[in-house]
């Protein structure tokens, strides 16, 4: 997007967080939160993504989605970087609930307990969940 | 209070827009503003004009479409998603390829920045969906 678009905007930088709830394919809610992210980085927001429930499992490495037909999107959280959104966050009870560690991930995260995750939530401007 | 509306799931097949609906109706009778709806995922199916529902059930596309006109509100569905699941102006059925539109009226087909833009400008953002 344009920097007149950003112009447009007034300068005004809120605090966003995207979270994602929904496991990565089965549903296209995970693929469609991707797009929104990556529109956001262009209005110079202070974003970041949460990652609670099955939406842990966006962030699995190897993850092979030839047997379903459809496009593997994982290597998208690993440009996250290269569009300024570093702040992501995964919720420690619903990683260790599926039997996931940090080193299972794509990306790196910061783990955090779900008390810590909504006090985060709480000091957002805007929550969009997915 | 300046108000966006998320909407993110289908007419009929789940009840988020008619709950939009009706908030966005409550809304506008205490006296706020609604700076913008915008329709995602499954939620660009609330602006087909193709829709025919039962004539003693609610018209959820009509009614919406009337909700707008009346007061001024700008109903965006989001292209890509649109896209996707077959949601037309004239003007993307052209360039496309297609043989027919079918965007009901008052809602207009633009880009995700349209919903970044709500957070930003909004006092709130409401998401209706799973």
């Amino acid at each position: 997007m344009t920097d007149e678009m950003d112009m447009e905007e007034g300068g005004v930088v809120k605090k966003f967080m995207f979270v994602n709830r929904k496991a990565p394919y089965g549903t296209i809610y995970a693929l469609e939160s991707l797009e929104v992210v990556l529109i956001s980085a262009a209005f110079e927001q202070d974003v970041s993504l949460a990652f609670v429930d099955d939406g842990v499992y966006q962030l699995m490495k190897n993850v092979n989605t030839d047997g379903i037909e459809m496009k593997s999107f994982s290597k998208t959280y690993r440009a996250l970087e290269g569009y300024d959104i570093e702040k992501l966050y995964v919720e420690k009870e619903s990683m260790e609930a599926r039997g996931l560690t940090e080193d299972d991930l794509i990306v790196d995260v910061q783990v955090i307990s779900q008390s810590e995750m909504g006090d985060l939530m709480n000091e957002q401007d805007v929550v969009l969940s997915f | 209070m300046k108000i966006g509306i998320l909407v993110n799931e289908g007419p009929y097949q789940h009840q988020a827009s008619d709950s939009a609906y009706m908030f966005a109706k409550a809304a506008i009778a205490k006296g706020h503003e609604i700076f913008r709806v915008f329709f995602y995922h499954d939620g660009v199916n609330n602006a087909s004009r193709l829709t025919a529902p039962p004539t003693d059930d609610r018209n959820v596309v009509n009614r919406w479409s009337q909700l707008a006109q009346d007061h001024n509100i700008d109903m965006v569905v989001c292209i890509a998603a649109a896209q996707r699941r077959g949601m037309m102006d004239d003007n993307e059925a052209k360039r496309q390829g297609k043989d027919a539109s079918n965007i009901a009226p008052a809602f207009r087909i633009s880009g995700l920045g349209q919903l970044v833009e709500a957070g930003i400008q909004c006092d709130r953002l409401v998401t209706f969906g799973d």
